[in-house]
């Protein structure tokens, strides 16, 4: 099943994520396929995640498609100008992907190139303007495209914004992608789930499915490196304390996972799990959520 | 000299919906040397804005508005005509918005777009408070450029990185999206951040072809061409 059906048939959606690596070594690709097989709904492929260079998601998601997985594509406003944004979308479109996740990417200084000319020519919101502009037959200029795409695009969103004003401008952010034709939202990590919970009740109105993000946590020392660096990630001491205690921080931290899962079925329409570096545990955490098929 | 043009007058009046009791403030510097922003400019904006029924409670043309003092004294002078109007349209380049915008707690529009001459500047010093972007958005963003003062330069919102109220490129920086939205709350008018802005068309950045021809762009002899 793929994930517009699943989300369209409102069951509880579940989708991995994977990123490549540097290099032209596909073999870690066809093992995760192979494991994610049956498993989960749809596999994302981050696009150069935090600016760092590696081989490319339209690539990678083709690789997942043979495989007979469902690919998102993750596309950043980073690198691309409106050109080669359009003539990406139309290769995956003809390669037969369809989920594409809009995103304005990280800045370029953050990454392992931070010399790069970052390019930013549309944003997020434009960018799911332009996919629903294609769906319909055009491109930006108003060509008719000799074959349309039919893309089911999706974004993103940080539920966990820490001043007041970020938050606000997330929610405003997230009604402007729906108004643009985002179909499903995937969101940062979350771990607070009575923050996640306010911030459902105030987005339920928008009646579009929200995918939870996981990400199974490794170490205490993993947890405050992300609740001091990455921007809406608030792991809460409690957590942290239980994966110090732990002596086996694995099965702890998958443990962690299935809970926030299991307490998140209730909340919203499914989880996204981005498991970075611990691909191969995502099967573990499903079974111990109870979602496994 | 920085070079303007006004903006198309359905665009100022779609903008001026919601605000009748206007205050007109030109700039008798680079503005005025455009033809935009001097008295006789004034004069004209005011009898066309007086045509479309508007009330113009304030009129005046300052020397320089990117010299940021002399915009408050000047209109501290005038602080009672500055009470009564609901916005400021003002005739100048993005500096000459973003300096009166930042001086009064109104909303600031943009009457002119600011057009590149690909780096000549004003007396202001740099590009990192206006892009000579020729399609100036100001009036939606509280009179804080977006192009400008979000480091991604992103026309629909943030993008979610930011931490504490400052830039994931630049911590000392603020998030530009977070002051646009302190400034639009204070003006009242949140709302303003549910508008779509549609792809900007850069091609309006670059300098124009009749300039780059000019002797005074070139530095190659003409033998040598």
């Amino acid at each position: 099943m793929s994930l517009r059906q699943a989300l369209e048939a409102k069951r509880f959606a579940i989708t991995a994520e994977i990123g490549p690596f540097k290099g032209t070594d596909t073999s870690e690709i066809a093992e995760l396929a192979e494991l994610f097989h049956g498993k989960v709904d749809a596999v994302n492929v981050t696009d150069q995640q935090s600016s760092v260079m590696r081989l490319g998601s339209l690539a990678a998601c083709h690789l997942l498609r043979e495989k007979g997985l469902d690919p998102v594509l993750q596309v950043t406003c980073r690198d691309r100008n409106r050109l080669a944004l359009q003539s990406d979308l139309l290769s995956a479109a003809a390669l037969g992907i369809e989920n594409v996740l809009a995103l304005t990417g990280d800045y370029p200084s953050l990454g392992d190139h931070p010399q790069a000319k970052p390019v930013y020519d549309l944003d997020s919101v434009q960018l799911l303007w332009l996919i629903s502009r294609l769906n319909q037959g055009y491109d930006m200029a108003g060509n008719e495209l000799r074959g349309k795409p039919s893309f089911f695009p999706g974004a993103v969103v940080n539920p966990g914004a820490d001043t007041a004003a970020a938050m606000e401008l997330q929610l405003v952010k997230m009604e402007k992608k729906v108004a643009m034709g985002a179909k499903f939202f995937q969101t940062q990590a979350v771990y607070d789930l009575k923050a996640f919970e306010k911030f459902i009740k105030r987005v339920s109105w928008l009646g579009v499915p929200i995918l939870a993000g996981i990400i199974p946590i490794k170490s205490a020392k993993m947890a405050r490196y992300m609740n001091e660096n990455v921007s809406g990630v608030n792991v809460p001491e409690a957590l942290i304390e239980r994966m110090e205690k732990a002596t086996d921080k694995a099965r702890e931290g998958v443990q962690i996972a299935a809970e926030l899962i299991r307490e998140l079925k209730g909340m919203c329409q499914g989880v996204h799990i981005m498991a970075i570096g611990w691909e191969k545990k995502v099967p573990a955490v499903l079974e111990a959520s109870g979602l496994a098929a | 000299m920085i070079l303007s043009e006004l903006k198309p007058w359905e665009e100022i009046m779609g903008y001026l919906a919601q605000d009748n009791n206007l205050f007109l403030v030109g700039c008798s510097g680079c503005a005025e040397a455009s033809g935009t922003g001097g008295p006789a400019q004034l004069a004209a904006v005011q009898e066309h804005l007086e045509k479309e029924g508007k009330k113009v409670v304030g009129c005046t043309s300052i020397d320089f508005l990117c010299q940021k003092a002399l915009v408050k004294s000047r209109l501290r002078a005038k602080s009672k005509a500055v009470l009564a109007a609901d916005a400021f349209l003002v005739l100048a380049c993005g500096i000459g918005v973003q300096a009166v915008a930042a001086a009064v707690n109104k909303p600031c529009h943009p009457g002119c777009n600011t057009v590149s001459l690909g780096g000549i500047r004003g007396k202001w010093p740099g590009m990192e408070r206006c892009r000579e972007c020729g399609d100036c958005v100001l009036h939606y963003t509280g009179g804080i450029c977006p192009l400008t003062t979000c480091t991604k330069g992103l026309l629909n919102g943030a993008c979610g990185g930011a931490a504490n109220g400052k830039c994931e490129a630049d911590k000392s920086r603020d998030c530009g999206w977070e002051l646009i939205y302190h400034r639009l709350q204070q003006l009242g008018r949140l709302d303003n951040l549910k508008v779509f802005l549609p792809p900007k068309d850069y091609s309006k950045m670059l300098p124009s072809a009749a300039l780059r021809s000019t002797s005074f762009y070139a530095l190659e002899q003409p033998e040598s061409r």
